[in-house]
């Protein structure tokens, strides 16, 4: 079971939000001892996912958890937009799928960089990532 | 605006980037860049990354886009300094940063940039090596 122990919330409305956010991940990071490596990895996740909602969900709310799971405690990031949606996901994690015209890596190449990845996607209402890093994954 | 500050040495141009960059700063450090090499006909690019503490795909695609850009316009771009876990990331994300060179630091970095702009032609001035 996760248990959540800390709570936080950022409104992402420009690109202007994104090194802030980024910055409030890595003291969260920081704080529960997490690695370098991971770390590097969590942020550069969030980096990616961030951006994706801003480019294709107009902006939105990204969440950010400390979470614990019987020994090891992690961070959970929750990127929650009012976006179109995304019609096709299993199309969206395929390495090199964009409609944009950037290098389609970020979904695929953010999921290999954490330990769990989910999205949900309703066309027309928007779209929602999770991800976790834990400490020591 | 703000704007990354580029340094002429010579035939180089030097970018040090030492704020983690927000899109805005990173594209117009790419055409500030292609511009300076055109006005200053310089051979070759250095960019120092290791302030840099993630790069993401969009920094990466910038990057790959100021080697391509400077490739076209004849100079090599070598990126310098990126952080063990940044190069980790990275790969696991799936780039690989093609188009540019890379270098440990500054120092190996530019002797890779005199080497290639050395093998392209016959140098001149061959004692122009930089003071340390």
């Amino acid at each position: 079971m996760k248990i959540v122990l800390t709570k936080d919330k950022m409104q992402i409305g420009k690109e202007q939000d994104v090194v802030p956010f980024r910055n409030r991940v890595k003291e969260y990071a920081v704080k529960i001892g997490m690695s370098l490596v991971n770390q590097t990895k969590l942020i550069t996740a969030a980096s990616e996912l961030v951006r994706n909602m801003l480019k294709y969900g107009g902006g939105g709310e990204a969440l950010i958890e400390v979470i614990s799971q019987g020994r090891d405690n992690g961070v959970r990031l929750t990127f929650k937009d009012k976006g179109p949606g995304i019609k096709d996901i299993t199309l969206a994690m395929k390495d090199g799928y964009t409609t944009g015209k950037s290098l389609g890596l970020g979904l695929p190449g953010t999921k290999r960089l954490v330990n769990e990845f989910d999205i949900k996607s309703t066309v027309g209402e928007g779209t929602t990532v999770s991800i976790i890093k834990w400490k020591n994954g | 605006m703000d704007r990354i500050p580029i340094l002429r040495m010579g035939k180089f141009l030097l970018v040090t980037i030492q704020i983690d960059l927000y899109d805005r700063l990173a594209t117009n450090l790419e055409s500030d860049l292609v511009n300076m090499v055109n006005k200053t006909e310089a051979r070759g690019v250095l960019i120092d990354i290791s302030a840099l503490s993630i790069v993401d795909s969009f920094m990466g695609r910038i990057l790959g886009n100021i080697g391509s850009m400077s490739k076209i316009m004849d100079a090599e771009t070598v990126v310098v300094g990126m952080q063990p876990a940044v190069a980790i990331t990275l790969i696991e994300l799936g780039l690989e940063l093609k188009g540019v060179h890379t270098a440990l630091n500054v120092e190996k970095g530019m002797e890779l940039l005199k080497e290639k702009i050395g093998s392209s032609e016959e140098e001149p001035d061959a004692d122009e090596d930089s003071i340390d």
